[in-house]
């Protein structure tokens, strides 16, 4: 008996949610079966990494801290994706956003007032936009691939990252650590009650609701579609390919960039050379796995939040080493990628050859 | 400068261009059969892992190597039949592959971190080898000299053979050479699962010969940078050799600067080049008009057997 796909007469909706939520199981079962081969406690680091985050209250403040970056840097990619602009440098923007913040931070050092945090918070974002300009230029003049050029800048960002915390940036009573000063209290992100979770959590949250609004009922958010899924089009309906590349770009850096500076003036309070941990990439995965939707994306973006806080759990319980929660977090965007087809084609037993049998 | 100081120079840059000249190789008779896999920086770190777990634990480099190749094709097939037979997205699965490639190879290595092998020595005897000025010539391990033969190769293979032919016609219009009767699925995967294997050999090029060790994220980012070549080399093997060496001057311009005694250029500044000179170099090939467009026609785009 053969199993065969069989075009769909339209997709499949029901599809298109539940095949995330599949993925995700593969990779449960398919991670224990890899660590238990490779001679770990294979169900035991499932648990670990999908199920104590989530069961431990006291790690939910973790989850919404390690969840805001990714909802911010998701939403401003899947723009891009949308319109088939692949920014893949989400994490050169994130550094850069993190950076221009960090240089309002220090050129307001011993300075108070209210404006200094929204003021470091513009430059974030206009910092990240500016960064993802420049793909932007080389794509629309030029028709050089925004694939290699935002790459390419991410790991340029990081170079200067560590010239500015090693040279110019470098914490003067920092007993010559590589790293910013620390920022003060105008600098810093408040804190929510009594919890340890910042303002931008809460904020990232209010921003994928206000993506889902202009996405789904403005003119912009059509022309983004358009362009996307049928170029031609878009032509013909007087949508201009040029300024949704620009759109796209400056989008998705803009929002990469407010998440490196909510970073900095969160979590971290100053800036360090360990500053880009990959929240760039992973947003990708964010991204997909919430179907390039916003409320998607927020389920998303717990979901690999979830696998961060288990990852470091399962580090700590059953010895984990640190690279399985990235592995588990592409193979969920392989079998995402896999079961998509899904959505298109149906699954059919061969033998029975009869038009109507699926 | 000295004649000793530019020999040495050149060992370097040889050194810093054979990875990517053989990584960009795979890529490029992948993407001239018109599939787009931008998973070469993934399949370079298995490569690399696996190259070394192997050579460690038989203490055999050749057999190493060749676990290289063979894991780095293993990982492609992944890419291979998610995007060839599922028809997934390209550019999204490559990525996919990336993050796969980084993940498993960062696990692989745990347990081999700090651990050293004996480098591959030279592939001519040491009358050769070390002389002063021969050493040019003959000086390299066996895998710079198994990179020249490949790029002719490759060259040889896709103008002179048939099957050469068969693959350019698969990636220039699919549609045509299904309808003629060739299997555009299984020509596809053959060169998807040649560009994993040259990527797989690149990056183990790293763990045996550059740093004869394990690390995190070894290639750091070089797999891109083989990637970006493709584009500059305008899918052609020759000027790929040339574009690698290009490359490997540029990569190697921190180590230029130290031997000439520049103290003033900030290192990090030098470090940044290589991805610097990948950008200029990618606007400056598409200024020019005349060249156009010379990406494989079909470059990206799942093919569907309409049956």
């Amino acid at each position: 008996m053969l199993l065969e796909l069989e075009k769909r007469k339209q997709p499949s909706r029901a599809m298109l949610y539940l095949t995330p939520v599949i993925s995700v199981l593969l990779t449960m079962i398919a991670g224990a079966t890899i660590f238990s081969v490779l001679g770990y406690d294979g169900p035991g680091a499932v648990w670990a990494i999908f199920f104590v985050p989530v069961l431990d209250i006291g790690a939910w403040q973790d989850l919404g801290i390690k969840a805001a970056p990714l909802i911010l840097i998701a939403t401003g990619l899947s723009i891009g994706f949308r319109a088939n602009v692949w920014n893949i440098g989400a994490e050169g923007q994130y550094v850069m956003g993190g950076l221009a913040g960090t240089g309002i931070a220090l050129a307001t050092w011993e300075m108070e007032g209210w404006w200094i945090l929204p003021a470091m918070c513009l430059a974030g974002a206009i910092g990240g936009a500016l960064y993802a300009a420049i793909p932007a230029f080389l794509k629309t003049k030029l028709n050089v691939s925004e694939i290699l050029s935002s790459l390419m800048l991410t790991y340029v960002s990081i170079q200067l990252l560590y010239f500015l915390m090693r040279g110019p940036w470098k914490d003067p009573e920092g007993f010559n650590f590589p790293q910013s000063r620390m920022f003060s209290d105008s600098q810093l992100l408040p804190e929510i009650g009594d919890t340890f979770v910042h303002l931008g959590v809460p904020l990232a949250f209010i921003v994928a609701v206000i993506a889902w609004y202009v996405l789904s009922k403005t003119v912009f958010g059509f022309e983004i579609r358009v362009v996307g899924a049928a170029p031609n089009a878009a032509r013909y309906g007087g949508f201009n390919r040029k300024r949704t590349i620009w759109l796209a770009l400056l989008a998705g850096g803009g929002f990469a960039g407010f998440a490196g500076i909510l970073e900095a003036a969160g979590p971290y309070g100053q800036m360090v050379p360990q500053f880009p941990t990959g929240y760039g990439f992973t947003a990708i995965i964010v991204a997909f796995l919430g179907r390039l939707h916003p409320a998607g994306i927020v389920l998303g973006a717990l979901i690999l939040a979830i696998s961060y806080v288990g990852g470091e759990i399962a580090q700590s319980s059953i010895g984990l080493p640190n690279a399985a929660s990235g592995l588990f977090q592409a193979m969920m965007l392989f079998f995402l990628l896999a079961t998509d087809i899904l959505v298109t084609y149906r699954l059919r037993f061969s033998g029975a050859r009869s038009g109507g049998a699926a | 400068m000295t004649e000793a100081i530019l020999i040495s120079i050149l060992v370097t840059v040889v050194g810093a261009a054979t990875p990517i000249l053989l990584a960009g190789l795979g890529e490029l008779v992948v993407e001239k059969s018109g599939v787009l896999n931008l998973g070469v920086e993934g399949m370079m770190l298995v490569g690399a892992v696996t190259g070394f777990a192997v050579t460690t634990m038989t203490g055999v480099t050749f057999v190493g190597i060749v676990a290289a190749a063979l894991a780095a094709a293993g990982a492609s097939m992944i890419f291979g039949y998610l995007t060839l037979t599922l028809t997934a997205n390209q550019v999204a699965t490559g990525l996919a592959l990336t993050i796969f490639g980084i993940g498993l190879s960062s696990l692989m290595g745990a347990g081999f971190v700090g651990q050293t092998v004996e480098r591959i020595g030279p592939l001519f005897p040491p009358a050769l080898a070390e002389h002063e000025h021969l050493r040019v010539l003959f000086g390299y391990d066996p895998v710079v000299y198994f990179s020249f033969a490949m790029t002719l190769a490759v060259a040889w293979f896709l103008r002179r053979t048939r099957a050469g032919l068969i693959l350019r016609a698969v990636g220039e219009n699919d549609v045509s050479a299904h309808s003629i009767g060739y299997s555009v699925i299984s020509v596809r995967y053959m060169a998807v699962a040649f560009g994993g294997a040259m990527a797989g050999i690149g990056g183990c090029y790293y763990s045996l010969v550059l740093t004869p060790m394990w690390a995190e994220k070894l290639t750091a980012g070089r797999g891109w940078i083989a990637l970006a070549l493709v584009v500059f080399s305008a899918w052609r093997p020759m000027r790929l050799l040339a574009g690698a060496y290009l490359f490997g001057v540029v990569m190697t311009l921190e180590l230029h600067a130290k031997a000439a005694g520049f103290e003033y250029v900030p290192p990090e500044f030098l470090a940044a080049m290589p991805y610097l000179a990948t950008i200029v170099v990618l606007a400056l090939i598409s200024m020019r008009k005349s060249v156009g467009s010379q990406a494989p026609a079909c470059l990206g785009q799942p093919f569907k057997p309409s049956t």
